[in-house]
């Protein structure tokens, strides 16, 4: 567990230092993008205690997923359909679902 | 459970990249909150991204009109500045009008002064003539321009900082009629003159020449400036 926390405050530390600023037009894309990854971070935690995480599926699901994310919010802006609030629910909707499944997992083992 | 408590780098990396987000993220919903909202922001934006574009195109035209225009239309612009500033020789249909003090002798206890022309009776027929549509109008060879003065300079009178003497000729370009209908009205200028005796001749002509202005105008004091 110590590598994957030793990134995270890596990434914190560097993203309070770097003076990069998503206001305007791109908060958007990067809030889908951020939800994304969390989204697939709570999917690899579940698929950890469900014992079958992997490397790559992981990583190819973090990048895919929130490229793919940003590119619809992007043609959804093109287009005037707001799939922003599409991506929110549906990830938001799989974060949660991925929660619970890593609860009642958490449970079952536990206790 | 255990691979990913001794994941790899990979995994690693990928941590780094969401708390590189989540940190950005953060500061700039802080910013922004503080700041302007984020809908005017985009509204805003896309205000001046349309007016910039506006101004673009219109600085384009602007551009384009002015090569176009360079060598006809500001040749015409220039001339009939000209025209209209007085720095040209005109000719065309007007009246001449002379006018000369009064042959009448003072009476004892009397003011000479009301039996001499004086600079008012001088405006008062330039002002009718204006009045009356004259395009062009000069006194004793003297172009009147837009700062051209009409002032008593003791006996004589100046006009452009020149003086003359009586008699004044005053030439005017305009509508014969109107401009002689204008001084030789009932209780009109001619006819307050002539109870002081003071000679005022009006002929029409088809041909009045009219000299050009030929000092020169200086600018010390005033500069241009936008429209307020």
């Amino acid at each position: 567990m110590v590598k994957p926390l030793i990134g995270l405050v890596i990434g914190i530390v560097l993203g309070t230092l770097t003076p990069l600023d998503f206001t305007g037009g791109y908060t958007k894309m990067f809030s889908v993008v951020l939800l994304v990854a969390l989204d697939s971070v709570f999917g690899g935690l579940r698929a950890a205690v469900n014992n079958h995480f992997s490397d790559t599926v992981f990583i190819t699901g973090f990048f895919t997923n929130a490229l793919f994310a940003a590119f619809l919010v992007f043609v959804g802006d093109g287009l005037g359909i707001d799939l922003y609030y599409v991506a929110l629910l549906v990830f938001g909707f799989r974060i949660f679902k991925n929660l619970a499944g890593l609860r009642r997992h958490l449970l079952k083992t536990h206790a | 459970m255990r691979r990913i408590f001794y994941g790899g780098w990979s995994i690693t990396v990928v941590c780094a990249i969401i708390g590189f987000m989540l940190a950005v993220q953060f500061r700039s919903v802080r910013d922004s909150q503080s700041a302007v909202p984020n809908q005017r922001l985009e509204e805003l934006s896309g205000r001046l991204i349309q007016v910039e574009e506006e101004r673009d195109e219109l600085a384009k035209q602007l551009e384009i009109l002015q090569r176009e225009s360079k060598a006809a239309a500001s040749n015409e612009i220039v001339s009939e500045l000209q025209i209209q500033a007085g720095a040209t020789a005109l000719q065309g249909e007007g009246i001449i009008l002379r006018m000369d003090d009064s042959t009448r002798v003072a009476k004892s206890g009397e003011n000479p002064n009301l039996y001499l022309i004086h600079d008012d009776d001088i405006l008062r027929v330039i002002n009718e003539l204006k009045a009356a549509g004259a395009e062009a109008v000069s006194i004793n060879g003297q172009r009147l321009i837009a700062t051209s003065e009409i002032r008593c300079a003791g006996p004589t009178l100046s006009v452009n900082n020149v003086r003359s003497a009586p008699p004044y000729e005053i030439r005017a370009i305009g509508d014969r009629k109107s401009l002689e209908n204008s001084i030789t009205m009932r209780g009109g200028v001619a006819e307050t003159l002539k109870v002081w005796g003071i000679q005022l001749e009006v002929s029409s002509a088809a041909d009045v020449y009219i000299p050009p202005f030929k000092g020169t105008v200086k600018r010390v004091y005033s500069h241009v400036v936008d429209e307020k």
